[in-house]
């Protein structure tokens, strides 16, 4: 099995995620380029019928236990360390997102492994398997290669376009047989949704963003001020939930909300690559923010190395002002 | 009453620009301020308010680097009863190494263990593997649940009921049988301030505790061919001129969308 390459598939209140298959398509250039095949690793009860979307994996090896029915990372490595040592892949790549967070590492720590998280990309360079992987917030990226294999990889959303991973085929799948405890340490309970907000920033077609770049709380009214008179709504990415300053239901990013406005007017926000997923569709970014290496300004369409208090209270009334006359 | 250690790591501040150095793999030292991680930052608020509800001791532990003095007063000054400097450690030793440092330390020191709750972190930006939480739990033989946002422990000290996030906002509830390392990704509430007087009057009436690190020869797991600014795709088109003329450049860009 060396130079297999192994994706675990991320299936979330019985959905594959659309993550999933951006790392297929990862998995797929990566096997081609070891001379391996392309496994899908597919975890749960029920899953004797392998969801034909996964037809871009050479095969789908099952693991079907009552005990997988949310993705829960402990027992998942559980699993994965007990199937990876019969096979022996080169690599296996997991979706790095909230539901699967921990999963890698866990295994690799079960196992010995090498673990690389945040990569953004990995190719062959040299036989080797290398990724590149962003640290700091998205402010450095770091060339790594493990030191031993099989490797577990942790990649990042949007390493691919989902389209090249999402192939409809039924591929051949495999049984494989795994041993969990009758009660696991960590058992799943249920999902709460999110309390009703005050404004569905999902649906809003103008946003302005506030980032750690806004400083204090009662400067978020700049910004509700910004949005008022833009006829949007304001959000914001972690830090500034983290503090208090917005409820979780404005929070943008893997956490929070994927939004796709119109346009997104990012205020003093870096681009962690934990918000630029929930974000870079938006039709029109304009980002703010005075470090001019800031990340954010790789997603925006146009950017302005500035302070934003400089600029924001000239722009609203500049907003007003087009309002007014396109009003009268 | 529950007893909880927290795990504090120090990272470089990225509100200042990190520069790399002339080795090309790492990041030059005179350009980083170290900071305590912002989600370790969450575990201690968190293991500060588990200690509120439900009464016990909260022990905050971290390895012997710059800043770490700081770090582990202002953790004091909060309202943790113990701090814990785990000295003898290689400066810039990987994520693995240093939890099997913290580990082992924890096994071997009297007192320490064992603990209901180990909170740390669910991940810091340097780490390159994440595994702080994981590899102490593997470890010390405890389950992991990491992204985790709240905790509620049994009267009885038993078992505790945690959330995780999840995207959309939505949270999953898990049980979890205790003593378990938790990987916080944030607290209930946002992390408490204390003012540098008390964090000042924490240093004349506290005292750091400081451990020798239990260090065993750890196999080097990856290896960092080179650190780089990322490319980044596209780009954005910056614009330029006075504060009054990037305003009227974004409000035409604007127009032209039919946005005002």
């Amino acid at each position: 099995m060396a130079g297999d390459i192994w994706v675990l598939v991320e299936q979330w209140r019985g959905q594959v995620t659309d993550v999933t298959y951006e790392v297929l398509a990862l998995g797929r250039e990566l096997a081609t380029a070891t001379g391996g095949s392309l496994q899908a690793v597919l975890l749960g009860p029920g899953v004797a019928e392998v969801p034909p979307s996964l037809g871009a994996a050479d095969g789908v090896l099952v693991a079907e236990n009552t005990a997988l029915g949310e993705p829960e990372p402990d027992l998942y490595a559980l699993v994965l360390a007990q199937v990876i040592p019969r096979r022996q892949p080169e690599a296996l790549l997991i979706p790095q997102t909230n539901a699967l967070m921990g999963c890698g590492p866990l295994l690799a720590a079960r196992l010995g492994l090498s673990c690389i998280n945040s990569c953004r990309d990995v190719h062959l360079d040299q036989g080797r398997l290398l990724a590149r992987c962003l640290l700091y917030g998205g402010k450095v990226e770091a060339a790594v290669v493990p030191e031993r294999t099989p490797v577990v990889l942790g990649i990042l959303p949007g390493a691919r376009p989902r389209e090249q991973g999402r192939i409809d085929r039924t591929p051949p799948c495999a049984a494989v047989s795994v041993d969990l405890p009758a009660t696991p340490p960590v058992q799943f309970r249920g999902y709460t949704e999110p309390p009703p907000g005050d404004v569905d920033i999902t649906r809003e077609d103008v946003l302005v963003a506030v980032g750690r770049g806004i400083q204090r709380q009662e400067n978020v009214a700049l910004a509700e001020e910004l949005a008022a008179a833009l006829g949007g709504a304001v959000c914001g990415s972690r830090p500034v939930v983290d503090q208090g300053w917005l409820p979780a239901s404005r929070q943008v990013g893997t956490s929070g909300m994927i939004v796709e406005p119109q346009m997104y007017l990012a205020l003093g926000i870096s681009g962690a690559p934990e918000h630029v997923e929930g974000m870079k569709r938006a039709r029109l970014i304009i980002a703010i923010n005075t470090d001019p290496r800031a990340p954010i300004f790789g997603v925006a369409h146009y950017g302005v190395t500035a302070d934003l208090f400089d600029i924001v209270p000239l722009l609203i009334d500049r907003i007003r002002a087009a309002r007014q006359k396109a009003a009268s | 009453m529950v007893k909880v250690l927290v795990l504090l790591k120090l990272v470089p501040d990225v509100v200042e620009e990190p520069e790399i150095a002339a080795d090309g793999r790492s990041l030059d030292p005179s350009s980083v301020r170290l900071v305590v991680s912002e989600r370790d930052e969450h575990a201690l608020e968190e293991a500060l308010l588990l200690k509120e509800r439900y009464g016990g001791t909260v022990t905050a532990v971290a390895l012997d680097v710059p800043e770490v003095d700081d770090v582990l007063f202002t953790a004091l000054a909060k309202g943790a009863d113990r701090a814990v400097k785990v000295s003898g450690v290689e400066p810039g030793m990987s994520t693995w190494a240093a939890a099997a440092a913290l580990a082992r330390t924890l096994r071997v020191t009297p007192g320490l263990l064992p603990a209901d709750l180990i909170l740390t972190g669910v991940q810091a930006i340097d780490d390159l593997d994440g595994q702080t939480g994981p590899v102490v739990a593997r470890l010390l033989e405890l389950p992991y649940v990491s992204m985790v946002s709240r905790v509620e422990v049994d009267p009885a000290g038993h078992e505790a009921v945690v959330a995780r996030e999840y995207a959309g906002g939505v949270t999953g509830t898990f049980e979890v049988r205790l003593p378990v390392v938790l990987g916080v990704q944030s607290a209930e509430k946002p992390p408490r301030y204390v003012p540098v007087a008390r964090v000042r009057a924490a240093m004349k009436a506290q005292r750091l505790e400081v451990l020798p690190a239990a260090v065993e020869e750890e196999p080097a797991h990856l290896e960092v061919l080179q650190l780089s600014k990322p490319q980044v795709g596209g780009g954005a088109v910056m614009l330029e001129g006075s504060p009054e003329e990037v305003a009227a450049q974004i409000c035409d860009l604007l127009r032209e969308r039919g946005l005002v």
